[in-house]
């Protein structure tokens, strides 16, 4: 963004900034639009049933018909409500879903801002997504939305706690927070993607299995969709809300979701490049570059909705108990031990690549 | 800094690299064997912490060697304080195990944390810089707030816990602004810098001086710093009492010995006033807020008042005869206080140890020997000639003499006189009050013995150890500053 | 100029935020106007270039520590009536201990204009490394390698001092043992009746 002020003016280089996160936001909302109706497809697939097929061929609008009839509807603030926090954390999850893509790269060279920490802001900002839900839940006055809150909270801690540990193995197997550098790291085909990579894989792909099934309780999809679990509170935190913020809350979530999809293919799955190798050596006019390595991503991000897809419609819920078991006393000491083991082997590869000595003297910062 | 300082550095820290792992494992073995291995861990931390202090006092440098690019120095100062500290953590560390034991509350952390306080003791002996300083209070400071509610479903506990860590954040806190304060008008951490910087000390670093002396004349217990004392005191279980009477109070006089004469040496004539203001206060809160005591354990917590008074009336003379006799008054001090500890553990009064000084009446004439060590233990504590005590708080009025601290001096005797006063109470109740209905069993344990040692450690047979002492001492400040 | 901007935003921000932490009537409110101070105290961070330390405070202090916080404030019950009286007994009490901050905050800006307080210099820690994350881990584990452990140990020790204070073997709880349900077979669990119409299984 700075770049576009110093090289086109204070006034153009804004714009053109301003155009730039624009075309993202257009570009994720149509995304989701359509993300949304591949979901509903995917259950009513294995459910055998036709699922949405009236709006639109194949009911490919019905994302939309289903926005325009949040959006005509009368937002309902309950009586007993805080007002404030309760429009807040709508609004909240929704721009902190939109925030997280500000880092993400897109396609080779296309990135909004290319932060050095970008990983650790993507992180942060995720970490936050808890806020619109306990918000929500509290603002609401109600016992339902609370409890659901309450439960959303705790797990989101929780799982975090393992996603921090995950990115730690790839962190150390690049050397870098930036995540270009992550993808650039995974250039050379499929096996060097990082879930594949030789001898990494004993480690990273359980790594990779790991935050996948905590992307899922992190986002609370099913099964681990407790915050909500309509059977038992309802829909949870979302039980006060309707009409536009309620649609809202619906597009944070979908944002989030995907927004861990394109982490996993961002840190495991190699990024935009092709499993056959970098995408820059693909036989491609230099300009096409980058639309291709954007279609490769996108390709992997639907491929990973669609195992989000088929977990929702394939697993039965689990207890919270189970849950927080499964978190704390498996993922924990696993992603752990998984730290020190990559750690461990980051420092037998530096050692080997230079003189003995000379790598002991370099890690102590001598 | 480079793998050799690394690995130099590591050479110089093994007794807390012992008791560092001994925590590490431990809690593994705790973990994975719950309450059985409570026995094993406790033989094994007692172990831990005497190996510990022998191996501080054999590996100590005959320079002061800076460690970890600054942040601790070794010196024989130093050896001398840790070896202290654990031998005196690990008298009180069986106590405890044979406390708990008796009650049936078998929780393997114990020795667990208790060794973690050491080290944080180890940690404070050693800081040579205000980070390490205050991490190593706090380690000692969190192990102590957890060890004072130990006994959770007891509400004197829970609140003795409850308001040391109140009071201990916010000395904590009072400490860090000091530390803030130092670092912001020297420009460094380090102490070299900071002494470098107090030759000419400003507004700033006097005030950074006062909050620092503050928050650890809290540490120590010092008036008017000690209202949690008492109450901390006597609600804690009597073991971690008496560990709080013992160990910590070493680890804050060498502390403050080290500030005092180290990096704040060149503004001597400003922290003497303060100094000596703190002992006052303290000699005479301690002699006469302990006149009207009935529980044992908050006497016991006023003479430790007083007896922090003395030390520092001894560190107010700013000379190193006033830092060897610091460390000779905290080393006879320790023995008498664990010993008295150690008796009221061992007189049982309904299963629990005693705790009020009725309790004590006509010991006397039923279990004369508990009262001949009672007798000679409170002897020591009051400083009747010719036991160990009298030879401390003799050398803490040399030294303040020697630097000219008259007045200060006089409070110290006056307070010492009061101070007797209320030694000679229990005593007197001892042996003459009639023999109370009370069914007060004494118990031959690991309590009986170290009560016998603490007393046999008063002894003036063991002038030849004093003498042993003094020399050590000596040598260790001579060496050291 | 738009570094300058952001930075007076921010500040303000951060101020008016602050304020709203000691002012609000809701505690739920003074939560989240502080969880509002530490982020835009991040984005101070992220202005003199510690992005590093920014993303950190976000992570641990907003992500985790603030949440937790926030959900102890919406569980307990508090009375704040209860609250506000004693606001107002402690109020000389506090104003002085404000008073005495105050003017050591005056002696060390007093200090700073004179040019007694030491010059630190910034930018020891750029030319140390490229990206701060590698300035804070070139020292963390060499320089300060002590007291990083330390400070492990410590937060070792809260974690187990919170444990045994807290922690309750509860009787008569049902837990569920993964292994056990996965071993169970089928005789243990079901047995065939014969009933007879009319006795039932006596």
């Amino acid at each position: 963004m700075a770049g576009f002020v110093a090289e086109f003016g204070v006034l153009w280089g804004t714009l053109l900034a301003v155009a730039q996160v624009l075309a993202v936001m257009v570009m994720l909302l149509l995304t989701l639009a359509f993300i949304l109706l591949f979901d509903r497809k995917v259950w009513a697939a294995v459910q055998m049933r036709k699922g949405p097929n009236v709006v639109g061929p194949f009911g490919l609008l019905q994302s939309f018909a289903d926005f325009f009839k949040f959006v005509f509807k009368e937002i309902v603030i309950p009586a007993g409500a805080n007002k404030t926090v309760f429009i807040l954390a709508p609004l909240m999850t929704l721009v902190l879903a939109f925030a997280a893509w500000a880092v993400v790269p897109i396609a080779p060279g296309w990135v909004i801002s290319d932060l050095n920490v970008g990983i650790l802001y993507l992180f942060a900002i995720s970490s936050l997504g808890v806020y619109g839900i306990i918000m929500g839940g509290w603002a609401s006055n109600s016992k339902y939305p609370f409890l659901g809150s309450l439960r959303s909270a705790a797990q989101m801690v929780s799982y975090e706690v393992s996603i921090g540990f995950v990115i730690i193995t790839v962190l150390l197997l690049v050397g870098s927070m930036n995540l270009t550098a992550i993808v650039s790291n995974q250039a050379d085909g499929v096996w060097a993607w990082h879930a594949f990579a030789w001898p990494t894989v004993f480690v990273m792909f359980p790594m990779f299995v790991i935050f996948f099934i905590s992307a899922l309780a992190e986002t609370n999809r099913p099964p681990f969709d407790l915050p909500e679990a309509e059977s038992e509170l309802v829909a949870g935190y979302q039980v006060e809300y309707s009409s536009t913020p309620y649609l809202l809350f619906m597009i944070g979530e979908y944002l989030n979701i995907v927004l861990m999809c394109a982490m996993i293919a961002i840190l495991f799955l190699g990024g935009w490049h092709p499993p056959w190798g970098p995408i820059e050596s693909a036989p491609l006019p230099g300009w096409a570059v980058p639309i291709a390595g954007f279609l490769v991503l996108y390709a992997k991000i639907w491929f990973v909705f669609f195992l989000f897809a088929m977990v929702k419609a394939i697993v039965p819920r689990y207890r919270y108990d189970q849950l927080m078991r499964l978190g704390w006393k498996v993922f924990l000491p696993t992603a752990l031990a998984a730290v020190i083991a990559v750690g461990a082997y980051r420092v037998h590869e530096v050692a080997a690549a230079r003189a003995a000595p000379a790598a002991i003297m370099e890690m102590t910062g001598g | 800094m480079t793998s050799e300082d690394l690995l130099f550095s590591l050479s110089w820290v093994q007794p807390e690299l012992l008791l560092a792992g001994f925590v590490l494992l431990g809690t593994l073995v705790g973990a994975l064997f719950g309450a059985r291995s409570t026995r094993l861990l406790n033989v094994v931390a007692t172990a831990a912490l005497f190996a510990a202090g022998v191996m501080a006092l054999m590996h100590r440098p005959e320079a002061p060697q800076d460690i970890f690019a600054g942040a601790m120095s070794i010196d024989a100062f130093g050896a001398f304080a840790k070896a202290v500290i654990a031998f005196a953590a690990a008298a009180t560390l069986l106590l405890g195990a044979e406390h708990f034991h008796r009650l049936q509350d078998q929780q393997f952390e114990f020795p667990l944390i208790t060794v973690t306080a050491v080290l944080g003791m180890f940690v404070m002996v050693s800081a040579n810089d205000l980070i390490a300083l205050y991490v190593g209070v706090e380690l000692q400071s969190l192990a102590a707030y957890v060890l004072a509610a130990w006994r959770r479903d007891d509400a004197r506990s829970s609140e003795a816990g409850l308001k040391y860590f109140v009071l201990g954040a916010l000395s904590s806190g009072l400490l860090l602004f000091g530390c803030s304060y130092v670092y912001g008008f020297s420009g460094s951490v380090q102490f070299d810098t900071i002494a470098a910087a107090a030759v000419e000390p400003g507004v700033g670093l006097m005030f950074g001086l006062v909050m620092v002396l503050a928050g650890l004349a809290f540490k120590m217990g010092a008036a008017p710093f000690h209202m949690w004392t008492p109450d901390v005191y006597e609600g804690a279980p009597t073991p971690v009492a008496a560990l709080f009477a013992a160990a910590p109070k070493v680890a804050a006089v060498v502390l403050m010995a080290r500030m005092l004469y180290e990096p704040f040496a060149g503004m001597e004539h400003e922290w003497r006033q303060v100094i000596a203001v703190l002992a006052g206060a303290s000699m005479l809160v301690g002699a006469f807020a302990g006149l009207v005591q009935t529980n044992l354990k908050r006497l016991m917590a006023y003479s430790s008042i007083a007896n922090m008074g003395f030390v520092l009336m001894a560190l107010a003379a700013g000379s190193p005869e006033g830092a060897q006799a610091a460390l000779i008054y905290i080393a006879v001090y320790l023995p008498a206080t664990i010993g008295v500890f150690a008796v009221m553990m061992a007189l049982r009064h309904q299963g629990q140890a005693i705790e009020t000084i009725g309790d004590l009446a006509g010991i006397g004439q039923r279990h004369v020997g508990f009262a001949a060590l009672l007798t000679i233990l409170f002897f020591s504590l009051a400083g009747i000639p010719p036991l160990a005590g009298f030879w401390g708080k003799f050398e803490a009025f040399r030294a303040s003499l020697g630097a000219g601290l008259v007045p200060l001096a006089v409070v110290g005797a006056i307070a010492a006189v009061v101070a007797a006063g209320y030694y000679l109470r229990v005593l007197a109740t001892v042996w003459f009050s009639p023999s109370a209905p009370s069914d007060v069993r004494p118990s031959s344990g690991v309590s009986a013995v170290l009560a016998v040692v603490g007393a046999a450690l008063c002894f003036p047979l063991l002038l030849v150890f004093m003498a042993g002492l003094e020399h050590a001492a000596d040598a260790a400040v001579r060496a050291s500053f | 100029m738009l570094a300058g901007m952001a930075f007076y935003t921010l500040a303000a921000v951060a101020v008016v935020a602050a304020l709203g932490v000691v002012s609000s009537r809701n505690p739920v409110h003074s939560v989240l106007f502080l969880i509002l101070t530490f982020f835009t105290a991040a984005g101070l961070f992220v202005l003199i270039g510690a992005e590093f330390l920014a993303m950190l405070l976000v992570v641990v202090y907003v992500g985790a520590v603030a949440v937790l916080f926030l959900f102890v404030v919406m569980m307990l019950d508090v009375d704040f009536v209860e609250l506000r009286q004693g606001f107002l007994n402690y109020l000389p009490l506090g104003a002085l201990i404000a008073l005495v901050l105050l003017g050591q905050i005056g002696l060390v800006a007093s200090a700073v204009l004179q040019n007694q307080a030491v010059q630190l210099n910034p930018d020891a820690t750029a030319q140390l490394a490229a990206t701060n994350a590698e300035a804070v881990g070139s020292v963390l584990y060499t320089r300060y390698v002590l007291v990083f452990q330390l400070s492990g140990l410590v937060l070792f020790v809260a974690m187990i001092g919170a444990i045994v204070l807290t922690l309750r073997s509860r009787v008569g709880v049902k837990k569920q043992s993964v292994s056990r349900q996965v071993g169970r077979r089928r005789q243990d669990a079901v047995g065939l009746k014969d009933v007879r119409p009319g006795q039932g299984l006596g």
